[in-house]
């Protein structure tokens, strides 16, 4: 019955993370919790077809994976007594409402599950696949192809972090105190990585690389209902959503981008922006000082309000910038800020802000150096040197739509 | 991909009297949602007697009706926008809406259209009439 797999599929979607954290409580393993949640996955796949699929598929997985549990650790028990102990335990806490005891513990669990998939003592690779896995839900397969890797090489990134989570026995818990905004800080940072990957998709890539968009802003989006009181959570949503909004008209019709200020605005997503102020606004209404995604996000909403070029507020953003400057020290940051001055206080000034990075090694491949630097200078009037940097932008960018529109602003004349 | 869910209440706007335990039980649902990351938006519609339709008809001008309306089959009681990855998610999270015994009501799910799904000709056009932002063509 095709009908029934494809409700399968959908509970998956929607439950698996649910089924994984919870039996991770109790075997205290992520690797074990998620083999565990797929027996269960596929005795539904045997039985829902004729049985139908439960009033509560998602209590009946995670009911099903336990029992799965309390097999298992009772066979270990024959070599290790300690596991007999825990099955015992395990099976007189067994509630008889399972739908209500899951409910209860179900925002802790979910927690604990991203902290422990964005642990520290995982590299970056590993953690960004190990959270697509356990908390997207997505196959290996499905990671492999949105990331550009060949599938056997996240499979190994994937068991390698299993493996490194229980040499290293990470616990399965909820960072206390102090601790959570540091662990917090890794969480966020995983979750952006995969938008951004997402948002460096390009024409003709496979149609899962924006999609890491969608799973980004769907994390973000629990995320923010799990710790409703961290404001850089609510940051980082508000960023991806105002992003997002942008996504149809930041590529042009040849492929090539399409800086902010030349975008349609007219085709920005008027909900997804509602809903990046609405994020700003809770993160704002947590009274803290802004962190670095809550002052992006301010920044974005700044362009996001303003409904011509002309209308932004440039001096409130030049302003945020500083202060990200002051936060999160960057050459990239500069470089925007560079070209907020020149919007606020005109070229003069943002060349010279600009020519204050000329000696930054970091930025030397960055065509958006050159690229800003030749903008100025052409509207200064400086057009011989203008076009040197135009040139010179044309050959480091590696998009060939944007290489030609640079040699086009190379010869062009006023 | 979005998806609208429109629940259609399938009763006349009289008997459309929901108790306060279906009220927390379609809250709940809500914040389920809210939860899971799917939910962009919802609205719930008052009832059609502060409703009107407008009909065009052939050549004739259009006619304004007031309500209430009494096919109760076509009231819409009010709608979720979601964004999930497929349609059968989408249907998942429909069968989800709570139902209580006795009750029948519809849930119509349909996906969202968007500027890709349109063919190139169409593109175009919408690209070029969007140049000049709506502001403009608004009389201010």
């Amino acid at each position: 019955m095709a009908a029934t797999n494809a409700a399968i599929d959908a509970v998956w979607r929607i439950e698996s993370a649910r089924v994984i954290a919870a039996v991770a409580r109790v075997v205290r393993d992520v690797g074990l919790a998620e083999d565990l949640a797929q027996d269960a996955l596929v005795a539904a796949l045997e039985k829902w077809p004729e049985a139908g699929v439960p009033d509560n598929p998602g209590a009946w997985l995670t009911a099903t994976a336990k029992h799965g549990a309390i097999d298992l650790l009772r066979r270990r028990a024959t070599l290790e007594r300690k596991h007999e102990q825990l099955a015992r335990e395990l099976e007189d806490r067994e509630d008889p409402d399972v739908a209500a005891a899951i409910d209860d513990q179900v925002g802790d669990d979910l927690l604990s599950l991203v902290f422990t998939t964005c642990h520290p003592v995982l590299s970056t690779e590993a953690r960004i696949a190990l959270t697509l896995r356990l908390l997207g839900g997505l196959t290996t397969e499905e990671i492999a192809r949105a990331f550009l890797v060949p599938t056997p090489t996240v499979a190994q990134r994937i068991s390698r972090a299993k493996r490194t989570l229980a040499e290293a026995n990470v616990p399965f818990e909820v960072p206390a105190g102090g601790e959570l905004r540091a662990r917090l800080g890794s969480v966020l940072e995983v979750v952006y990585l995969i938008f951004n990957e997402g948002y460096s998709a390009t024409a003709g890539d496979d149609w899962l690389r924006p999609e890491l968009c969608h799973e980004a802003l769907r994390l973000g989006r629990i995320l923010a209902e799990l710790a409703p009181r961290e404001p850089e959570v609510h940051g980082l949503v508000a960023l991806m959503e105002i992003q997002q909004s942008r996504a149809r008209t930041r590529v042009g019709p040849r492929g090539e981008p399409v800086l902010l200020l030349d975008q349609d605005r007219s085709r920005w997503d008027r909900l997804l922006i509602r809903r990046g102020l609405a994020a700003l606004q809770r993160a704002e209404a947590l009274g803290e000082a802004y962190g670095p995604y809550t002052l992006q996000a301010a920044i974005a909403c700044h362009h996001a309000r303003a409904r011509t070029p002309e209308e932004t507020e440039w001096l409130r953003i030049v302003a945020l910038y500083d202060a990200l400057a002051e936060l999160t020290p960057s050459p990239v940051v500069e470089l925007n800020r560079a070209v907020a001055v020149a919007m606020a206080f005109g070229p003069e000034a943002g060349l010279e802000a600009v020519d204050a990075l000329a000696e930054d090694k970091t930025l030397a491949g960055y065509h958006l150096l050159p690229s800003v630097r030749g903008e100025l200078l052409a509207r200064l009037g400086r057009h011989a040197e203008a076009s040197a940097e135009f040139a010179r932008a044309a050959s480091l960018t590696r998009n060939e739509q944007e290489r030609r529109l640079l040699l086009e602003r190379a010869v062009r004349r006023p | 991909m979005r998806f609208m869910m429109f629940m259609k209440p399938n009763v006349s706007d009289d008997e459309w009297n929901p108790s306060p335990d279906a009220f927390a039980a379609m809250m709940a649902y809500n914040e389920e949602l809210t939860k899971a990351g799917v939910l962009l938006a919802l609205d719930g519609l008052h009832p059609s007697s502060e409703g009107a339709r407008v009909q065009f008809k052939g050549d004739e001008r259009p006619t304004v009706t007031d309500g209430p309306f009494t096919e109760s089959k076509e009231l819409i009681g009010g709608y979720w926008l979601i964004d999930v990855k497929s349609r059968d998610e989408a249907v998942e999270w429909a069968t989800r809406v709570p139902h209580v015994q006795g009750e029948s009501f519809e849930i119509e799910v349909r996906r969202v259209q968007e500027m890709s799904d349109f063919p190139q000709e169409v593109q175009d056009v919408i690209g070029e009439l969007s140049q000049a932002p709506p502001e403009q063509t608004s009389a201010r």
